[in-house]
């Protein structure tokens, strides 16, 4: 069945043109213009066509500090995420029924994406050095992080467990599951996608995070810091070429997330329901 | 019926409760501190002093650099407001089958997942002298001279929070469009609401908490910030988190500090200000 569609379809669907237009062509030029030929610079028109400032990236020259800057950011984007999915889930677990505190510590989360970035810097700058530490991104720069991550994985977490029916776990019990067999074969399966999206949110914002890094990665940059250093003082071409590279990179732990939330779906699919099967 | 003990809650809240302990509460109330020291040339020291905020309260400075960051954040939330409310609309409104709605979904949400700066560095070849805008407008012969108010201006840094936060618009926005019962719109319809009625009596008032927590990512976004006021106004434009940034650089924490109190102090009145209409909970 098929109706007509009114005219302002028309007019709303080419304004979300413009709007996907205005979200994608900036990016789009950025990786056609790391192209450019080794003449060119760092707008159009095109001067050739080579891979040149690719190159320019991995040689020994003054452009930074890129691979190292990457594997950094790498580890410690991967540590972000299995921390911010076990911690998310096992905190959403317990937010399933009041407890003492709880109202305090939603709201303290939810402060946690609220308080300006830079205000978090500061601060944990401000202790360390007090206390006569020195700062590291496998320290301080990790603790940042999670205040970014964590909210987000936890509100995802409680919006799943609000939609979450419970029924499958009484009837887990009912069956004789234990609290652990509840959660691991009944539970799990169930929000297993959710997390997904947890890691992917995990790995993403701390792979990109610049604001709560900055005074809390010590001498040794992330990659979006030793970007940033970029930005001031390289006037060619590499810095599109970087942007290429991570944006890339971005897409393909994007493209693998959403590569795994399909099969996943697909296995409930096809294992779906064995009810009276007599399996 | 829940068997969980409450020794498990408390292990289950512990790794959270002492991250966001350390890692947030402790460092805010850090600075609450340290915004009381006092500091010469070389380092600073505890004492108790109110010097770091008459300096900064009693600044012509602090306020125009309060003003400049009040107006970006003012024309980003409404930039953002009508970009996402369109979007969101186009996508509940007027995508029927959940799969485009998805896609479409997905499609705008993907670089938010990307990185800021790159998507910061990429407006560089369009807006620049030489750039994709002004060479489009000097051929069609619109104008003879290259405009330079688009790179590193008010302009390029309200352009690039649009183009980095719009997504933080449209998804509450959405989200509160998708629980609308759709009957009332018909109900709408049916009682003799043209278009505009419908969307300024029904739809507008029921988005209102989306419309909320969005404006409180994009404003609480913006008047944090520092690296895009930085990058996209060349270094040539004020907000309060450059003001804080080069405080901290000359490492002139006291004062950075006392800065990032009243910066939290503002935040915080706005944030509750927008909370007023929703309820964090209800939305989850």
């Amino acid at each position: 069945m098929h109706k007509k569609r009114p005219a302002s379809f028309y007019c709303l669907a080419s304004l979300f043109g413009l709007f996907v237009l205005f979200l994608y062509g900036p990016i789009s030029a950025i990786v056609i213009l790391s192209f450019q030929g080794p003449n060119g610079g760092l707008t159009f028109p095109m001067n050739g066509f080579s891979i040149h400032w690719f190159f320019a990236l991995f040689g020994e020259q003054l452009v930074g500090d890129f691979e190292t800057s990457f594997l950094r950011s790498l580890q410690l984007g991967l540590v972000v995420m299995a921390l911010t999915v076990v911690i998310s889930l096992v905190t959403g677990l317990a937010f399933r029924k009041k407890f003492f505190g709880s109202n305090l510590l939603f709201y303290t989360t939810v402060a946690s994406l609220i308080v300006p970035s830079i205000l978090v810097s500061l601060g944990i700058g401000l202790i360390f050095n007090i206390m006569g530490w020195e700062v590291s991104w496998t320290t301080s720069g990790l603790g940042a992080h999670l205040t970014w991550t964590l909210p987000f994985g936890f509100l995802i977490m409680i919006a799943v467990f609000n939609r979450f029916d419970k029924s499958y776990e009484e009837a887990a019990r009912d069956l004789g599951a234990s609290n652990w067999q509840t959660i691991r074969h009944v539970v799990l399966p169930i929000i297993g996608p959710s997390l997904i999206g947890v890691a992917l949110f995990g790995f993403t914002l701390s792979y990109d995070e610049f604001a709560r890094t900055l005074m809390t990665s010590g001498v040794k940059n992330t990659l979006p810091l030793e970007i940033f250093g970029m930005t001031t003082n390289v006037t060619t071409p590499t810095l599109y070429a970087l942007g290429t590279l991570t944006t890339f990179f971005s897409l393909l732990m994007i493209l693998t997330a959403m590569g795994v939330l399909f099969y996943l779906r697909r296995r409930q699919e096809s294992h779906g329901s064995d009810a009276g099967k007599g399996v | 019926m829940n068997r969980q003990s409450p020794l498990s809650t408390l292990l289950q809240i512990s790794p959270i409760s002492l991250i966001l302990g350390f890692f947030l509460v402790l460092p805010i109330g850090t600075i609450l501190i340290v915004s009381f020291w006092d500091y010469n040339d070389f380092s600073f020291f505890p004492d108790f002093v109110w010097t770091n905020y008459s300096d900064a309260l009693g600044s012509n400075v602090t306020y125009k650099t309060y003003l400049n960051t009040f107006w970006y954040a003012g024309l980003t939330w409404l930039c953002t407001f009508l970009v996402g409310f369109t979007v969101a609309y186009f996508l509940a409104f007027h995508i029927h089958t959940t799969r485009w709605q998805i896609v479409l979904f997905l499609i705008c949400t993907i670089p938010f997942w990307t990185s800021n700066i790159i998507r910061m560095i990429s407006w560089i070849p369009f807006l620049g002298r030489n750039g994709v805008f002004n060479t489009m407008l000097q051929s069609i012969g619109l104008i003879d001279e290259p405009l330079e108010f688009l790179l590193f201006s008010d302009f390029s840094i309200v352009l690039a929070f649009v183009h980095l936060y719009a997504l933080f618009m449209v998804v509450p926005i959405f989200n509160s469009m998708m629980r609308i019962d759709r009957s009332l719109i018909e109900a709408a319809i049916d009682g003799g609401a043209n278009g505009w009625q419908m969307l300024t009596n029904v739809v507008i008032p029921l988005c209102k908490p989306g419309i909320a927590i969005g404006s409180i990512f994009v404003v609480t976004l913006v008047m944090g910030d520092y690296i895009t006021v930085r990058l996209m106004g060349g270094g040539q434009r004020a907000s309060v988190g450059v003001m804080m940034w080069n405080e901290i650089s000359l490492l002139l924490y006291p004062a950075a500090a006392a800065h990032a109190v009243v910066l939290l102090a503002v935040v915080l009145i706005m944030v509750s200000l927008m909370m007023r209409v929703v309820d964090l909970k209800k939305e989850l």
